[in-house]
């Protein structure tokens, strides 16, 4: 194996094996403010509990380790290749820090190494930062996942941020605790239908404490956690304060016919990472 | 937090509520797609179900050198792809827990509550944590015909931390938070 491609499969076994200190930080917080001997207390309890044995012993936090996409900044992508990136997931595939989790769509068939034209998938982004960042989504919660086109006469949701908090909200009611609530919302807004859902996903990487550098964005962030925690649908959709740990809303430009708004959902296990290169 | 242990007694599994957080202790035993295919298919049960529990999962288990059995990770799977066959596994078996994640449908909260049993929501992707309440494998059925993410693996398991999510009075706690998040969710649509 090159330097690279070693360093790309430790990126992805800390990536699968150690929840962010963030995430767990939040998942921390929720346990406080679940009230004692609730139903809430005993999943945050369980969960927490979980990430901690995964990290003591390296192995997955969950057993579906998802679907992993790789965001690198364009300035690395002489090093960082696709063909490096691939051999390093089937590599850790190999040491079992991914479950084998391709299958072939029209057979049905396992793709073994978890390699094959389309996965993983691989953006390049265009920064210079020199940063390769993961995201490992599990199934589950990307099954929790939607687009809305607005206008949307069955929520009032006209095209304007009103209409997009409309939109996102009807997700979180949609999603209830079954994509493994507390989770965490990536929203776009604008783009075209395969814009809304790449922009989502690179939402989901931003760190949980942060704030919206759009202050209307930001504001629109904070309106709709709190909103979507008044739910009362609580981790596993088992009742409680907790339903969302964070909302993270971009936008890209959209052609004047269209308006999306796109809700991707990640769950409590929200494996990601980055490292400068 | 209630304590159960195996065999369940329908008088206990009765006297459970939604919402109730439980500790599962004893025997339980694993079945999911093909398990209750193959039930509903006429299958016979190597085992008997009465008084015991069926936990939806497929568990990674790893072969000691000894040749004894260990499971790396086993958290539950989504329950609704058995909602089909759920209703008369209980009625036949005489099974008193089902553990899994998500919930069931109306006609398996029926079979509950007329029959003494209760669905148990473990906690989703916690594989870890279940691996470790998992203490010993003390047998597997159909290991070759299913595979050893579908077979019927027997475990021992100690301090199983699940929440009761659908209790023999007819009560859904999925159902009931869904309702109750919507009015909200209208609510702050009339804002
Ligand atoms: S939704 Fe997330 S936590 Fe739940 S099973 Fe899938 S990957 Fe694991």
């Amino acid at each position: 194996m090159t330097k690279t491609v070693t360093r790309l499969a430790e990126l992805i076994h800390e990536t699968s094996s150690s929840l962010p200190d963030d995430a767990e930080k939040a998942l921390r917080a929720a346990l406080r403010r679940e009230a004692k001997d609730s139903s809430a207390r005993l999943v945050l309890e369980t969960i927490l509990k979980n990430v901690a044995l995964a990290r003591a012993a390296g192995t997955p936090v969950c057993q579906d380790t998802g679907t992993l996409t790789f965001f690198v900044s364009e300035n690395l992508r002489r090093t960082v290749t696709p063909e490096r990136i691939a051999a390093a997931v089937a590599a850790a595939t190999e040491r079992g820090w991914l479950r084998r989790n391709t299958n072939d769509a029209v057979t049905g068939k396992s793709i073994d190494s978890n390699v094959c034209p389309g996965a993983p998938v691989i953006h390049y982004t265009l920064d210079a930062e020199s940063k390769v960042r993961l995201i490992m989504k599990g199934g589950g919660s990307e099954n929790m996942s939607m687009q809305f086109s607005l206008p949307d006469a069955s929520l009032g949701a006209g095209r304007d941020l009103e209409g997009v908090r409309r939109a996102v909200l009807a997700a979180v009611q949609h999603a209830q605790g079954y994509g493994c609530a507390p989770g965490i919302l990536g929203v776009c807004i604008g783009g075209d239908r395969a814009a809304g859902f790449e922009e989502s996903k690179h939402q989901l990487l931003r760190n949980l404490a942060d704030t919206n550098p759009v202050p209307a964005l930001a504001k629109l962030e904070r309106r709709i956690l709190r909103e979507a925690n008044s739910f009362g649908i609580g981790p596993m959709g088992l009742g409680g304060k907790t339903t969302l740990l964070a909302v993270k809303i971009g936008a890209r430009p959209r052609v004047p016919a269209s308006f999306f708004v796109t809700v991707a959902y990640l769950c409590w296990a929200a494996r990601r990472r980055e490292i400068s290169w | 937090m209630t304590t159960l242990t195996y065999p369940f007694s329908e008088v206990d599994v009765r006297a459970l509520k939604a919402g109730d957080a439980v500790s599962v202790n004893g025997l339980i035993r694993t079945g999911r797609d093909r398990f209750h295919k193959f039930f509903a298919d006429g299958g016979k049960l190597p085992c008997d179900f009465r008084d015991g529990a069926l936990f939806h999962c497929g568990p990674v288990v790893v072969k000691n050198p000894d040749g004894s059995w260990r499971v790396v990770a086993g958290g539950p799977t989504t329950s609704v792809r058995e909602n089909p066959y759920e209703p008369a596994f209980i009625e036949q078996t005489g099974v008193r827990l089902i553990i899994g994640k998500g919930g069931m449908d109306a006609r398996t909260l029926d079979a509950c509550a007329k029959c003494g049993a209760v669905y148990l929501q473990a906690v989703g992707g916690a594989a870890a944590v279940t691996a470790h309440a998992i203490t010993r494998v003390t047998n597997v059925y159909f290991l070759e015909e299913f595979g050893a993410a579908e077979a019927c693996w027997e475990f021992e398991v100690k301090d199983f931390r699940c929440v009761v999510a659908m209790d023999s009075h007819g009560t859904s706690l999925f159902a009931q938070v869904e309702a109750a998040s919507n009015r909200r969710f209208r609510e702050l649509l009339a804002k």
